[in-house]
């Protein structure tokens, strides 16, 4: 199997991103919380402070490092909670077909009409902010189009010979999703999760951004944003670093999920010049 | 009567199609009316063009599909339209073989798998007993103990017509319904494969019905044939009196179609072989369903529906000039 360079390219970006994460307590030169020291406020990026300081003199370098566990867990955990929701609902709406399928449709249409954003700054308003009401609020509201996926394959698969003869050998409804549907399913359901968990890291950065997601002092590149929105124009670096953080690791989960859909689906034709 | 594994009792599979908006509801009658029997260890041949209802009929005695009308028993079971069958206890007495090796066969599933898995299923629970009965019944479809942790892809059209060939036979089954066996396979492995059913069937005492549109198969392997019509059984028998002496005159025009050296009765009859196309099964021809097709068509045909009729005992034809010579 050939690998593209979307796949290398984006899973390396992706796995910097993981690493660093991981690594965070060691890497990082500060606590990003407590070393606040108002004499370094707002220094532009130094030998001592790789990234430059923020408001409150904290190092910026840090702070990111640190980001990266929140922007992570939210991402990768609230799009696990989305694709088992959608897998199952699709999975079982594809096979049983009738009144079930017709309701779960009917969910889905709901959920893909709301902007799902703005679902979630519903969740958080009720919820409160803080990072349990994150992964509520994302692992709700983006596995409509997990659902459409899982359901269409299991639409598609259920005709399949093995599947017939798994009915015929006794199988029952639930050994047949798990044995003969899902796992001829993953492929696609991996891409679709890939590609998801980029769009909730954005919205967690979005609601972060908006003062519902992450409290300050906790770093989290939204949060880190949105204080760095006043002295934008003095101290640049104080918002392009966290930026350039959520735009590296959203570009390559993006190219990754790509890259993955050339492997798993080859018969679909790239369009590219 | 003789202890009957399998008999239908004037089975009848209808499906209701179209919408109350685009043109009303129409019933399709799938089967309509099927008597028929299967001894243990007989092959019955099924024969019949596309559409006519055979994969119907396979549905229904396995139980995917409820009767609407009539009985099926199947080894000591009995299957109505208001009673479904004990799945697992089907399982145990039919299976199938399927007409695709490539569609029928899970991808993401080792030989080992697809073959062990319904045994634990069904209770064999012993490691020791589950791998002996894989390895085992491996061996008997002629598939080497190494090919055991092999995926589909991996295997050749012929191999993968063995691995489901020992699936339906896991369980150790007492019908099995061959749908098309080998007419998605290669000419060169046909044979082969013909050969191995056979083998198995004397080997664990199995009864088939063979369903096949290649009358060529279907001579090769059945102790009878039933030809089907339209949802109906229009003449059954051992399969040289069908072939020798067939009295429909849907029969004839099938024989009549089997490219002949050898120049059989059968098909040097004139005008035997049948016009146009098959007739809707959603607007059949009234009277006997053959008759816009058929050269003896005289006026009865079309107002009166022939039944099944002795012909010699043990051959049935349903028509009404059954016992005109030609």
């Amino acid at each position: 199997m050939r690998l593209g360079a979307n796949t290398w390219i984006g899973g390396g970006l992706f796995a910097v991103a993981l690493a660093v994460a991981v690594t965070a307590p060691w890497i990082a030169l500060t606590d990003p919380v407590m070393d606040a020291n108002l004499l370094n406020a707002e220094l532009p990026p130094s030998m001592e402070f790789p990234f430059g300081t923020d408001a409150q003199g904290r190092d910026i370098y840090s702070r990111v490092v640190y980001g990266a566990q929140i922007s992570l867990t939210v991402g990768v955990v609230s799009q696990i909670a989305n694709s088992i929701i959608g897998v199952t609902l699709g999975l079982t709406a594809g096979y049983w077909g009738g009144w079930w399928d017709d309701f779960v449709n009917g969910l889905t249409n709901v959920m893909l009409a709301i902007p799902s954003l703005i679902f979630a700054l519903a969740i958080m308003a009720i919820l409160g902010p803080g990072l349990v009401s994150l992964l509520i609020a994302l692992g709700l509201t983006n596995w409509s189009y997990s659902c459409r996926i899982a359901r269409a394959q299991a639409l598609s698969l259920k005709s399949q010979g093995y599947v017939q003869a798994a009915r015929i050998l006794g199988y029952g409804p639930f050994r047949i999703m798990f044995t003969q549907l899902l796992p001829n399913m993953l492929g696609p359901i991996i891409v679709i999760a890939t590609l998801g968990m980029g769009g909730t890291i954005l919205a967690e950065a979005a609601l972060s951004f908006l003062g519902l997601g992450i409290r300050p002092p906790f770093p989290s590149w939204g949060s880190m944003l949105s204080d760095a929105r006043e002295t934008i124009a003095i101290a640049p670096w104080v918002s392009i670093f966290p930026g350039l953080a959520i735009f590296l690791t959203v570009l390559g989960l993006n190219l990754l999920g790509d890259g993955l859909r050339d492997i798993f689906d080859p018969q679909a034709t790239t369009r590219r010049a | 009567m003789a202890e009957q594994l399998l008999s239908l009792d004037d089975l009848a599979v209808q499906f209701k199609v179209g919408s109350m908006l685009a043109g009303g509801i129409k019933t399709l009658k799938a089967v309509d009316g099927v008597t028929l029997d299967v001894k243990p260890g007989e092959c019955l041949g099924l024969v019949g063009e596309s559409g006519c209802g055979k994969s119907t009929l396979a549905l229904a005695i396995m139980g995917l599909v409820l009767p609407t009308r009539g009985r099926i028993h199947v080894g000591g079971q009995q299957i109505s339209g208001d009673k479904p069958p004990d799945r697992m206890e089907m399982a145990r007495t039919v299976q199938m073989v399927f007409q695709d090796p490539y569609a029928s066969l899970n991808p993401r599933q080792t030989v080992r798998r697809t073959l062990a898995d319904p045994l634990r299923l069904h209770g064999v629970g012993d490691k020791a007993e589950v791998e002996a009965r894989v390895i085992d019944l491996m061996a008997k479809v002629g598939l080497r103990p190494e090919h055991a942790d092999r995926y589909p892809h991996e295997f050749s059209g012929g191999q993968r017509q063995r691995i489901g060939i020992a699936r339906a036979l896991i369980l150790k089954p007492k019908l099995v319904i061959c749908d098309e066996p080998v007419s998605a396979l290669d000419v060169s492995i046909r044979a082969q494969i013909i050969n191995l059913l056979l083998e198995l069937k004397d080997e664990m005492g199995l009864a088939y019905i063979m369903i096949s549109h290649d009358l060529g198969v279907v001579e090769h392997v059945s102790d009878r044939v039933a030809v089907m019509y339209l949802g109906r059984i229009v003449e059954q028998g051992g399969w040289q009196e069908i072939f020798e002496d067939p009295r429909h005159p849907y029969t004839r025009a099938l024989i009549a179609a089997i490219p002949d050296p050898f120049h059989r009765a059968a098909a040097t009859v004139a005008g035997a072989k049948a016009k146009g196309e098959i007739a809707s099964a959603l607007n059949p021809p009234p009277g006997c369903h053959f008759n816009p097709r058929c050269p003896l068509k005289a006026d009865l045909c079309t107002v009166e529906t022939p039944l099944l009729g002795t012909v010699a005992p043990g051959h049935l034809a349903a028509c009404h000039f059954r016992d005109r010579i030609i």
